[in-house]
């Protein structure tokens, strides 16, 4: 069957790869919905409706789909956490002990400056929050590459410990005692706080999202770090022999993942909360983690990926509220989609076999877009 | 459940992979792939389908889906509830999901309900959601953590919509005027319930185990000490802090770790009371319960509990709204105005203890006994409240509570 | 039987409480560590580590307790959690044999699938009581109430402890713990021995995730031993690092489990024989501990001599 298909470097070969790039995970969402479909049904619901209730509250109206992009903005950041770090081979999954911490260190920035003006506030709070959330991440690349230990369970055993610092420190040394019931540190001031984008009702987070993933695509697709963190991450005792700064690179690229991840605790303080306390710990850093895999832990993919899942947890309340379904409903979708876009990359590489007319059609696509890109591929 | 095991086998046979086609080719093996992931995920989810049954909470009503929210008409409207937990937790939420029960059961509302909601801008949305996409007009964020910012935001871009929130202390000229705080002054209930138990125990060592140390906790330990000082004096109250509100395997611990202590009566404050109020039953102590009434989870140790009644307070406020009166703001009430609620006594709790529980209830609810009338000394024998001086329940300074009385054992520090 | 304990308590332990109660909690919380990192030590053995324990263990917390309230039998219950695992094992398996798939990936994956359908099937049993495994009485011979608490031992531990004294003769002495072990070594060599890898790691998986869903059934069945959404925090994910703690070999699984058990009773302990304060701390002693450790043991220039040499974490 190999030899029906177009060789290497031939122009409808690289466009019947780039077709099979997107097919296998649109493959991979189709599957996953329908089998969703199929669970709810089980669970008694009418899935006509719940995919319905599920487009109508995350992307079926202005509202709904900026409800979305809230939910994307900090996943976008803790994605990076873990797919910068994949980028030299590692599966790091602190983002959210980076988070936490990262919001923690914007805080005490915020109240060392006091009055100053806000925008160096913000910066200064953001510089602490990237410095914080890198120096913990880049704490499990250095003790991956000097020490040799396990960097997936170093950096697990990270979260926890920073959840129980952070939680020590804010209900304890820098409580507010005028935070009564919800024990937080002392506000951060309404000056300091990080507004809206104009036009819409996103905080400035989503737009640091946005460069964060286009800075890491630059970064690691673009520069010659990035060459050197891929060499890596294909094999790190070549790339030693070859003269690489092995070790620097590997703690570098964990430090950027790190501060990512510390960026979006800063902007959940800044836009969100205005003070640091333990509700910002609610797992964004873990949901982060499924994003980046989604992404295949490429940075620009991370984007729409994190729309995506931001648009599920949407969804959720109109589930709940309108179709009865419990809470865990959006999980049990998570999980779908997380196991079913890992497998069905299995079928990469087989699906133009698998499907024979896609080269057919793409040949005569009537998209345009896909025209445009098969005659430039041409 | 065994209609809908049947219903799903049905279901199984339409995918059952089809085993013709042996040809190796290599298409009919990815398909093939492709079949068996999907037919392996189904196995999976058959089998645990098989090992539960379905919820038997409010069914779903199909019917009512869809786009019904949008036509209303003029007397009906929507109320939102929303839930920091899960609402069949034993506990907190499940005492405001019981209050919803009511408000849904009243004549002219619908009521939406969503759990499981983070204190973050989760709940924003929620919120707005709710207003937006099922056109509430009435909501009730159940947790304290909504409060501030995440209420406070929301109310300011829907000042037609009313925000009745629990817990919160409204400032009148502060907060919105869409905005207003109930709570409800559970700490009378504690010092009933504390009565029992220091009539109750027999080693006078009492344990308490608590989230975190913050004014609402504190002012339900004191309370229950005092509670149980004011029938016998020489009881203590060792006081445990988890961290959270809900971590059952450390609270199950802290309760295990106080029984050896001597502790013979349990009660605690934390979201689900369900796994203290049970490992008391199993070490052969006294529990008293909080939130909701836990009796059948320790038939034989349960003494009472002290329990919220929302429906009371969420019927009142829907009922003014309905009828176009104007509503409190800042509203709070105890025994008197039907707040709170004692849990049944339990088989354990001898007459004589009832009869001085009683007595003070019956006090508490004709205000002639008030629970933090100087002089109060906390436990490093600092006066807090000299003699002579009367915090009555209304008295703001108990919401900035930040002080152990005498004789609870344990330390505000985190 | 209330009056009578309550004489007895009565006394008191004061500061003997401290070691009693970390006895106590080493014997209480250790249960699903145990569980788990017997389930994982076995799948890391073939070669592949599956991280989807946690989600193993809840659904198996849900199962068991969901089973032993519909049947009215905890030790059904306990088969029902080893087998939801043992599907859920099987599935890792099966993902990770397919070409381009990551094992780590994967569990992850099944750690939020497992977790979903847990709560969405564990919605209405937060709510009735099942019942559950009573204990076996090792204290008997005390007066003292605390002491005979703190020695109460569940025969679902005791399996558990066999369980990894045999597991350990299996890994040794037997011929299948030898093709088991160089499927962990060297894929390649097992094949050319006529060994089908995938099939012993399949294997291993699923009998790894029945370990982890009888963990699982420990957590709702016996202690706490109750269904709610909080039961696990954590337990899952720790047992997979107390696995490389324990330098994959069960028997010191257990040692560590029983030390890790100790550790999280530590917090509650403390502060109820009054010394208080940071409780926030105390609670990450488990982690820190396993975290010094790691990082004292481990060495740039060598792997573990005793880690499975296939484990896509040796690298």
């Amino acid at each position: 069957m190999t030899s029906t298909r177009p060789a290497a470097g031939d122009g409808a070969g690289r466009f019947s790869a780039s077709v099979e790039a997107a097919a296998v995970p649109l493959l991979g969402l189709a599957v996953s919905f329908a089998l969703f479909g199929v669970f709810v049904a089980v669970a008694g619901a009418n899935v006509g409706d719940v995919y319905y209730q599920m487009v109508r509250g995350s992307f079926g109206s202005w509202f709904s789909f900026q409800n979305t992009l809230v939910r994307a903005a900090p996943l976008m950041l803790t994605a990076l956490c873990t797919a910068l770090p994949a980028q030299v081979g590692l599966v790091v999954i602190g983002g959210e002990g980076a988070l936490v911490l990262g919001a923690l260190a914007s805080v005490i920035a915020a109240h060392a400056l006091g009055g100053a003006n806000p925008w160096v506030v913000l910066f200064a709070m953001a510089g602490a929050g990237c410095v914080v959330g890198g120096a913990w991440i880049a704490a499990v690349g250095a003790l991956r590459t000097l020490r040799g230990a396990n960097e997936t369970i170093s950096s697990l055993l990270l979260n926890y410990i920073a959840i129980g610092v952070f939680k020590h420190v804010v209900e304890g040394p820098l409580r507010d005692p005028a935070s009564l019931n919800k024990p937080s540190t002392r506000p951060i001031g309404e000056a300091n706080a990080l507004g809206a984008i104009p036009g819409l009702d996103v905080h400035w987070g989503l737009v640091y999202g946005l460069i964060g993933c286009l800075a890491a695509y630059v970064l690691m697709r673009r520069s010659a770090f990035g060459f050197a963190a891929k060499v890596i991450g294909g094999n790190a005792r070549a790339a030693q022999l070859g003269g690489l700064a092995v070790s620097k690179i590997v703690i570098v690229t964990c430090a950027l993942g790190g501060a990512a991840a510390g960026l979006a605790g800063m902007a959940e303080v800044a836009a969100v909360h205005g003070t640091a306390n333990a509700s910002i710990i609610v797992g964004y850093g873990y949901t982060g983690i499924l994003v980046a895999f989604l992404a295949r832990q490429h940075p620009l993919a991370i984007v729409p990926v994190a729309v995506l899942i931001g648009g599920v947890g949407a969804s959720g309340g109109l589930l709940q509220r309108a179709e009865h379904l419990p809470d865990a409903t959006v999980n049990v979708l998570q999980g779908i989609l997380f196991v079913v876009i890992l497998a069905i990359e299995t079928l990469r590489g087989r699906l133009a076999t698998f499907l024979p007319r896609a080269r057919v059609t793409s040949e005569s696509a009537p998209n345009p877009a896909a025209k445009a890109a098969c005659s430039k591929a041409a | 459940m065994w209609k809908r095991i049947e219903r799903f086998h049905v279901g199984m046979h339409t995918v059952v992979p089809n085993p013709a086609g042996d040809s190796t080719h290599r298409a009919e093996r990815s398909a093939r792939a492709l079949r068996r992931l999907i037919f392996s995920l189904l196995s999976v989810l058959s089998l645990l389908a098989l090992s539960c049954s379905k919820s038997e909470g409010p069914s779903a009503a199909p019917a009512a889906s869809g786009s019904a929210a949008t036509t209303l008409p003029q007397k009906t409207f929507t109320a939102g509830f929303i839930y920091v937990g899960p609402k069949g937790d034993y506990g907190y939420n499940q005492a405001h999901a019981e209050g919803a029960a009511t408000v849904a059961a009243m004549p002219g509302v619908k009521v939406r309900e969503e759990e499981n909601v983070p204190e973050t801008e989760a709940v924003q949305k929620t919120m707005e959601s709710m207003i937006e996409l099922d056109g509430a007009s009435v909501l009730f964020p159940t947790s304290f953590g909504y409060f501030d910012p995440h209420i406070l935001k929301v109310a300011q871009k829907y000042p037609k919509v009313t925000f009745l929130h629990c817990g919160g202390l409204y400032q009148e000229g502060k907060h919105p005027p869409n905005v207003a705080s109930y709570f409800g002054y559970i700490d009378e209930a504690q010092y009933v319930a504390g009565v029992v138990a220091g009539m109750t125990t027999k080693s006078n060592k009492l344990g308490f185990i608590a989230a975190k140390p913050i004014p609402q906790v504190l002012r339900n330990i004191n309370s229950f000490t005092l509670g149980a000082r004011s029938v016998n004096p020489k009881v203590t109250t060792s006081v445990v802090f988890t961290g959270d509100w809900s971590l059952p395997v450390k609270e199950a611990e802290a309760a295990n770790s106080l029984v050896d202590q001597g502790i013979d009566v349990l009660t605690m404050h934390v979201d689900s009371p369900k796994v203290i109020v049970e490992t008391a039953e199993k070490r052969g102590v006294f529990v008293s319960g909080y939130h909701v009434d836990q009796t059948t989870l320790a038939p034989k140790g349960y003494l009472t509990g002290a329990l919220w009644n929302w429906s009371k307070v969420y019927t009142d406020y829907v009922k003014r709204i309905q009828s176009g009166e104007s509503y409190p703001h800042l509203l709070r009430g105890g025994f008197k105005e039907g707040f709170i609620k004692m849990a049944p006594y339990g088989a354990a709790v001898s007459a004589a203890a009832r009869a001085k529980a009683d007595e003070a209830k019956a006090k508490l609810t004709d205000g002639s006994l008030v629970v933090y009338s100087g002089p109060i000394k906390d436990n490093t024998g600092k006066v807090v409240i000299p003699a002579g001086t009367v915090q009555t329940q209304t008295d703001i300074t108990l919401e900035k509570m930040n002080y152990l009385v005498e004789g609870v054992v344990g330390k505000i520090s985190s | 039987m209330l009056e009578g304990r309550m004489s007895d308590t009565a006394a008191g332990l004061g500061i003997w409480a401290l070691p009693l109660a970390l006895i106590g909690g080493a014997l209480r919380v250790s249960g699903p560590y145990l569980f788990v990192s017997l389930g994982e030590c076995l799948t890391e053995k073939s070669g592949r580590i599956n991280l989807g324990q946690e989600g193993t263990l809840i659904l198996g917390a849900m199962t068991a307790y969901g089973v032993s309230y519909l049947s009215g039998s905890p030790w059904l219950g306990v088969l029902a959690a080893g087998c939801a695992g043992l599907v859920l094992g099987a599935l890792h398996a099966w993902l990770c044999s397919l070409p381009r798939v990551n094992d780590v990936a994967v569990g992850i994956a099944l750690m939020l699938f497992g977790v979903g359908i847990a709560f969405f099937l564990g919605k209405p049993l937060i709510q009735p009581p099942a019942p559950r495994l009573s204990p076996i009485e090792l204290g008997a011979w005390s007066s003292i109430a605390p002491v005979r608490a703190a020695l109460e031992i569940h025969g679902l531990l005791l399996l558990g402890v066999v369980a990894a004294f045999v597991m350990r003769f299996v890994f040794r002495r037997t011929r299948w713990g030898l093709v088991l072990r160089v499927a962990g070594e060297d894929a390649d060599a097992a094949r050319a021995l006529g060994y089908d890898v995938d099939r012993v790691r399949l294997v291993a998986t699923a009998i790894g995730g029945f370990f982890a869903g009888v963990g699982g059934s420990f957590l709702s069945l016996v202690y706490p031993g109750s269904w709610s959404e909080g039961l696990s925090s954590g337990q899952g994910l720790m047992a997979v690092a107390l696995v490389i703690f324990a330098r994959w070999d069960p028997v010191k699984c257990l040692w560590t489990s029983l030390l890790f058990g100790g550790a999280g009773a530590l917090g509650p302990a403390l502060q109820s024989i009054g010394i208080l304060g940071g409780y926030n701390l105390y609670a990450t002693a488990p982690y820190v501990l396993t975290f010094v450790i790691m990082i004292a043991t481990s060495s740039a220039r060598r792997t573990f001599a005793d880690q499975p040499a296939e484990l896509t974490v040796a690298r």
